[in-house]
């Protein structure tokens, strides 16, 4: 006798989410599936599109993330005609990038993952939102949470023209230039994000890392395994969401490769199960071995615990401290071969990352807004589309993001590839709900708390497109027990 | 007492969750939705609880906003199930209107999205040509996924709605207006009405100045810098305002980009493609008609014109569910 476990639907990314979990004869777990029963498929109906309008065309990808495919895609475009940015509008560009990732973890801290920890793991999921961490912390939490994202949303649709699906990008430059007089107010708002990026850190602190229950999810075994991790990096191997190369250290902290993202056809591939409509990003170094992790597995995470496995430093000053009492607290700082820091593969520790990477997004914000040519009017070229190939690249907040275009000699795409974000990280989150359902569920049966805890190890990827859930609340989940053949149903758990 | 309000549901099909971030930036004002309405935040919160609200009276919900396109029958199952429950059924966002940007996929069809996404794309290890299946067994375990449809449809092309709510996404600053409307009991507009826009077009609500010149060619927004102020269309920018209707408070044209026409057609009967194709047409100087060599005449509009070299993406971009235009045999797909 085995038995099935169905969560359906999770949340979702590019559509909704299932989880399969398949138990053996003695109701342990065998085999767990994660499933994206939906596909839209823009490799196909963006052939014939002017290339140029691929930035407007993509943010519709993701409601939650159109900036990362709006910045991807127009990278792309660029280099398939040949352009080079002009300065002011690619610092206009990276401003608007902090920005959207200060807005972005601040909703998934405060609304989607933090809850499990501020709220508290147990807690009924109708309390399990923004709500529910004002009642638990109080009003004025709240406000800062309401007042980060709707500053930094201001910002972008000053600068990109509409508050969700901007529309500034432009080949070889930017819609708009910066006031003098916006600049002056961006730069308010870039002290509000840095210190409110401070108070999440310290809310962390006191509310994960205090809390010995917390402590113990965070740093124990439940939810750790090891991949391979993916970031991008400077020339000087420091963290950067908006440029540089793609950098991947292996599980034991070495370098695994380091390339230019045109090269990425050289390094990462694509397989396809028949059970899923989203495919399964591997290293070809280390070749697909199955749904397995460790040193010899192709699978690696691109998260942002990935991003500061897979960089040597933060270059900005409060950043790069918290990035090394990160790496000190699971002690891991300076621990591998050479003084890299080993990898932390606790994945909890996911939540801890995304703040760290606020404040560093925080403190760029500043970095660029206080650069003397911020102001600088010439932001737009005349622009010639010719046929060509460019591959545009950043790092969305859920994972590094691919746009791979070819064009024709007017410009208009004759081929469109995409690796997109939290794809990456299709086979991890398989093996995080894997680990978490084989420490959690025995002898069949499972409770409340268990469906929580199996659910915790899919949400700290964040997935994209988890979006209204990612703003406003939490997806309920139910999870059926089931007799394989008959279908009886053994257990079940409703939340929500 | 929550269960006293009306219940307000939000669901998405084929979407991108745009339309949930747009509700979501109504920011402070999210707390006033949620003392008028029983609010199911998560659209997930329906589709977990299928079975409980399949059991519920129709009508139950007051209202649902339903985003997205159908592109599996399990969008098309959920836009029937949630039709029947709901007094108020609203085709919410471009992509629930006319199919938005996911209708796109009707230009090639579902087997070209197959063959390229899991077969030609370039980073796809797939010797064996894998296709993902509807149905599957693993390890004598049967998993399932939906199957697609023949082609994306919008919402009111498979199941009647009361009302539909352009833009991609709709603007925060119609969502509350709309939901500030519907909560005071006020009456509510003619049965298949569009709300949450306007009645007139994006260039009623654009700042930049008309001069009434006529352009001397279409224009890419990197073939020229446009001027600051002056009607982008008179400079030659391919920009929909003119036909596209109003709601949005012209907010491309305001950061000097082109109107690309996400509130849908200003005129509800007429083609929407050939309509802003016309608008654009129509704002460009056709030149002295007379007394020229027929080649040359020819030539000569073929260049003004070359600005647009994707005419189905440019004026369909939202609207290929609705059009005939994409309608066409497989047999012919080349």
């Amino acid at each position: 006798m085995s038995q099935r476990i169905t969560i359906d639907p999770i949340t979702r990314l590019e559509g909704h989410g299932r989880i399969e979990i398949f138990l053996d004869h003695a109701g342990e777990v065998s085999s767990a599936y994660f499933q994206i029963p939906e596909l839209r498929g823009f490799e196909s109906f963006c052939v014939g599109r002017h290339a140029e309008e691929m930035p407007n065309i993509t943010n519709r990808i993701c409601g939650v993330c159109p900036e990362a495919h709006h910045m991807a895609a127009i990278k792309a475009v660029e280099q398939a005609f040949g352009v080079t940015c002009l300065p002011a509008a690619e610092r206009i560009r990276e401003l608007i990038y902090m920005a959207f990732f200060v807005a972005d973890h601040t909703t998934h801290f405060y609304c989607l993952g933090g809850p499990d920890f501020i709220v508290g793991p147990d807690a009924p999921a109708s309390e399990r939102n923004l709500l529910g961490v004002i009642r638990k912390v109080g009003l004025d939490i709240g406000n800062r949470v309401i007042d980060t994202r709707k500053r930094n949303h201001e910002l972008i649709k000053q600068l990109g023209g509409r508050g969700v699906h901007l529309c500034g990008a432009v080949a070889g430059g930017w819609a708009v230039p910066i006031t003098p007089e916006q600049r002056d107010e961006f730069r308010r708002w870039a002290d509000e994000n840095r210190e409110f990026a401070a108070f999440s850190l310290d809310i962390f602190e006191k509310t994960v890392l205090g809390n010995p229950q917390f402590l113990e999810l965070v740093m124990g075994e439940l939810y750790r395994h090891e991949t391979h991790s993916m970031g991008t990096v400077d020339e000087t191997m420091a963290l950067n969401f908006y440029q540089g190369k793609i950098r991947v250290v292996d599980t034991v902290g070495n370098q695994a490769l380091l390339y230019d993202p045109k090269d990425y056809l050289d390094h990462v591939a694509e397989r396809v199960e028949p059970w899923s409509y989203l495919k399964f990003p591997y290293l070809k170094k280390f070749g697909w071995q199955g749904f397995v992790d460790g040193q010899q597995s192709g699978i690696y995470h691109a998260t942002p615990l990935a991003r500061l496995n897979a960089a040597d430093r933060i270059a900005t000053p409060l950043a790069q401290a918290e990035f090394e009492r990160f790496y000190d607290r699971f002690g891991a700082r300076g621990k591998g071969d050479g003084g890299r820091n080993l990898p932390v593969h606790q994945r909890l520790a996911t939540h801890w990352a995304r703040l760290i990477e606020m404040l560093y997004a925080s403190e760029r914000m500043i970095e660029l807004l206080e650069h003397p040519e911020i102001c600088d009017p010439v932001v737009r070229q005349v622009v010639h589309p010719r046929a060509g190939v460019g591959v545009g690249s950043v790092e969305a907040p859920r994972g590094t993001l691919t746009h791979h275009y070819e064009t024709d000699g007017r410009g208009v795409l004759t081929r469109v590839n995409m690796i997109v974000g939290t794809t990456n990280n299709n086979a991890p989150i398989s093996l995080s709900i894997m680990k978490a359902a084989r420490g959690l569920i025995h002898g069949g049966k499972v409770s409340d708390g268990i469906l929580n805890q199996v659910e915790m190890a899919f949400r700290l990827y964040d997935p994209c497109c988890s979006c209204s859930t990612h703003a406003l609340g939490k997806a309920p989940l139910e999870l059926n027990l089931r007799r394989l053949g008959s279908g009886e149903l053994l257990d079940r758990v409703v939340r929500g | 007492m929550h269960g006293a309000k009306p219940k307000l549901a939000m669901y998405w099909a084929a979407s991108c969750g745009g339309c949930e971030v747009s509700l979501a930036n109504i920011h402070e004002a999210i707390l006033e939705v949620d003392a008028h309405f029983d609010f199911m935040f998560c659209p997930c919160l329906l589709d977990t609880k299928r079975k409980d609200i399949e059991a519920l009276p129709d009508g139950v919900i007051y209202l649902t906003l339903f985003n997205g396109a159908l592109r599996t029958e399990e969008n098309l199952e959920m836009a029937r199930l949630l039709r029947s429950k709901s007094q108020l059924f609203v085709a919410f966002g471009s992509c629930a209107a006319s199919g938005g940007i996911p209708a796109l996929a009707n230009q090639h069809g579902i087997e070209h999205v197959l063959e390229t996404t899991y077969r030609t794309a370039p980073s796809v290890e797939n010797p064996e040509g894998l296709i993902p299946g509807t149905a599957h067994d693993a390890q004598g375990h049967e998993l399932e996924l939906p199957a697609f449809l023949p082609r994306v449809l919008a919402v009111p092309q498979a199941v009647p709605v009361d009302y539909a709510m352009p833009g991609c996404p709709p603007e925060p600053g119609q969502i509350i207006a709309v939901l500030r409307h519907i909560a005071s009991g006020a009456p509510l507009p003619a049965a298949g009405s569009l709300i949450g826009c306007s009645a007139r077009a994006v260039c009623d609500e654009c700042a930049r100045e008309k001069r009434g010149q006529l352009a001397k060619a279409l224009l890419r927004p990197h073939d020229a810098l446009p001027e600051a102020g002056w009607c982008l269309v008179e400079q030659g920018f391919t920009c929909l305002g003119a036909s596209t209707r109003a709601g949005c408070a012209a907010l491309c044209p305001a950061v000097a980009m082109p109107c690309s026409g996400c509130y849908g057609p200003l005129d509800r009967d007429a083609d929407s493609g050939a309509a802003a194709l016309s608008a654009v047409a129509a704002a460009v100087d056709p030149g002295p008609g007379s007394g020229q060599d027929e080649a040359e005449l020819h030539a000569r509009l073929r260049q003004a014109l070359s600005g647009v070299a994707d005419p189905l993406g440019t004026f369909y971009r939202y609207t290929l569910s609705e059009t005939v235009v994409a309608e066409r045999p497989t047999e012919v797909e080349p």
